[in-house]
């Protein structure tokens, strides 16, 4: 098939004439929006209100949606217990003799615990979870990884606190609307967690990387600092997030960095608690000797 | 003026003929809100996919500067920066004038064609410019969805001609 001529100026000039504005708001339309792109750049809070009550809106849809499903999964989930039940209730029991062992060894040592640190005269300052609510959706087209959270400012909700499920940490409050927000997921590229590694006790920095991994890099060069299976939770360094949630486990090893995979998964996680941010204990700087 | 106001002849076209293509590229863009937790970029862009087909289907119904307003839609619901869609999906439609200037033979295979190209293009400027300062996100994220995106597109048309007949039915 021939092309179609359409946008033919012929000779009217009105035709002409709208077709060259329809050029020009064009253009300027660019102007603007790369305009908009710098603002976003310089003051990542702008127009935070349009956006919030954009979050709202699709938070109606979405929620709506969610309980769907929900009950698909856990129809999915129910008909999969059933299968092979004798040997897994069988395998259950016995780990849940063992987990019960451990943990009364680990009530044990959470006491003694308890003890040294009233002892040293340690007091923690760990924040108390807000609220918990339900991550109703995220952007899955979308180049930034953020998930919906439901609930907002509403509920006390502020941009920058921290968000939790019970397998680890999952992200930050990014913005948010009267009764949904953003959270930054970990995954992201924004993100970055100071963190330290279970085992050697090694600090670094885990940052997203937008593929459902992080990049963990230590804070000093040189060396094989990590190794697969490595348990990471955040240090606590520098505020934000509060110390010892985990955070992620390492995959691969690649040279001085390494893959991690975070613990906590969003799309399975129920509930998810909101903390405040953390503001790490002030330490009194030694006084600098009278001359 | 060829049809002057109060002509009882001219025939005023329903909402419909209007309205149906920019609500059916809004209901794209919006499959960003389905209810799933994706931890990386899976559901193919559904709202650029609609706006192409649109476009390339029935190029007169819409000005150049309609891609503004839709990508600014499409930057709120995914969560860009402010912006991003906005000038890509623009830049987009530029291109498609002087592309629609350029073809002299356009087929389905042809259409297929300039659409994957838009994909792939916009994919890969909307990974650039959502990039946060500092940080390195790898381009191949985008890959998933843009395969699922180029492998649809004509089912995506197909919706286009079906809504379009709809639209102008009387």
């Amino acid at each position: 098939m021939a092309a179609p001529r359409h946008r033919r100026r012929g000779f009217s000039r009105r035709v002409q004439y709208g077709l060259f504005a329809g050029y020009v708001v064009a253009i300027v339309g660019i102007l603007i929006g790369a305009a908009l792109l710098l603002v976003a750049r310089l003051d990542p809070r702008a127009f935070g209100t349009l956006r919030g009550v954009v979050v709202d809106a699709g938070a109606i849809f979405t929620g709506a949606g969610r309980v769907g499903v929900d009950a698909a999964h856990d129809l999915g989930d129910g008909i999969a217990a059933y299968f092979d039940a004798a040997n897994q209730n069988r395998a259950l029991k016995e780990e849940l003799a063992r987990e019960r062992r451990r943990v009364i060894a680990a009530k044990a040592i959470a006491a003694e615990n308890g003890r040294l640190k009233k002892l040293a005269r340690l007091t923690e300052h760990l924040p108390a979870p807000i609220l918990s609510a339900r991550l109703i959706g995220s952007t899955p087209t979308g180049q930034r990884r953020f998930a919906t959270l439901a609930a907002g400012t509403a509920e006390g909700i502020r941009p920058g606190m921290t968000v939790r499920s019970p397998e680890g940490l999952v992200g930050r409050v990014y913005e948010s609307g009267i009764f949904a927000s953003r959270v930054l997921l970990l995954t992201d590229g924004e993100t970055t967690v100071p963190i330290k590694i279970i085992r050697s006790g090694q600090a670094a920095l885990a940052t997203g990387q937008g593929d459902g991994t992080m990049e963990v890099r230590a804070l000093i060069a040189g060396g094989r600092p990590f190794r697969r299976g490595d348990l990471a939770v955040t240090s606590g360094t520098g505020g934000v997030y509060s110390p010892n949630v985990p955070v992620a486990v390492v995959v691969a090893v690649n040279g001085d960095r390494a893959i991690a995979r975070p613990l906590a998964d969003p799309g399975r996680a129920d509930f998810a608690a909101v903390y405040p941010i953390f503001q790490a204990p002030v330490v009194d700087p030694p006084a600098q000797p009278k001359p | 003026m060829i049809a002057p106001e109060g002509n009882p002849f001219l025939e005023r076209a329903p909402l419909r003929v209007t309205i149906v293509p920019i609500l059916s590229t809004l209901a794209g863009s919006a499959t960003a809100l389905l209810p799933i937790v994706a931890t990386e970029p899976i559901v193919p862009p559904f709202g650029l996919m609609m706006l192409l087909a649109w476009r390339l289907l029935r190029p007169e119904i819409w000005p150049v500067w309609v891609a503004l307003p839709l990508g600014l839609a499409d930057d709120l619901i995914s969560g860009h920066y402010l912006g991003t869609a906005m000038i890509l999906w623009t830049i987009a439609f530029l291109s498609l004038e002087w592309v629609d200037q350029a073809l002299r033979w356009r087929d389905s295979w042809i259409e297929w064609g300039v659409a994957s190209l838009g994909i792939v293009t916009i994919g890969i400027g909307s990974w650039a410019l959502s990039q946060p300062g500092g940080s390195h996100t790898s381009v191949l994220t985008v890959l998933p969805q843009t395969i699922g995106a180029i492998l649809l597109f004509p089912a995506i048309l197909r919706i286009t001609a079906a809504l379009d007949n709809w639209r102008l039915k009387r």
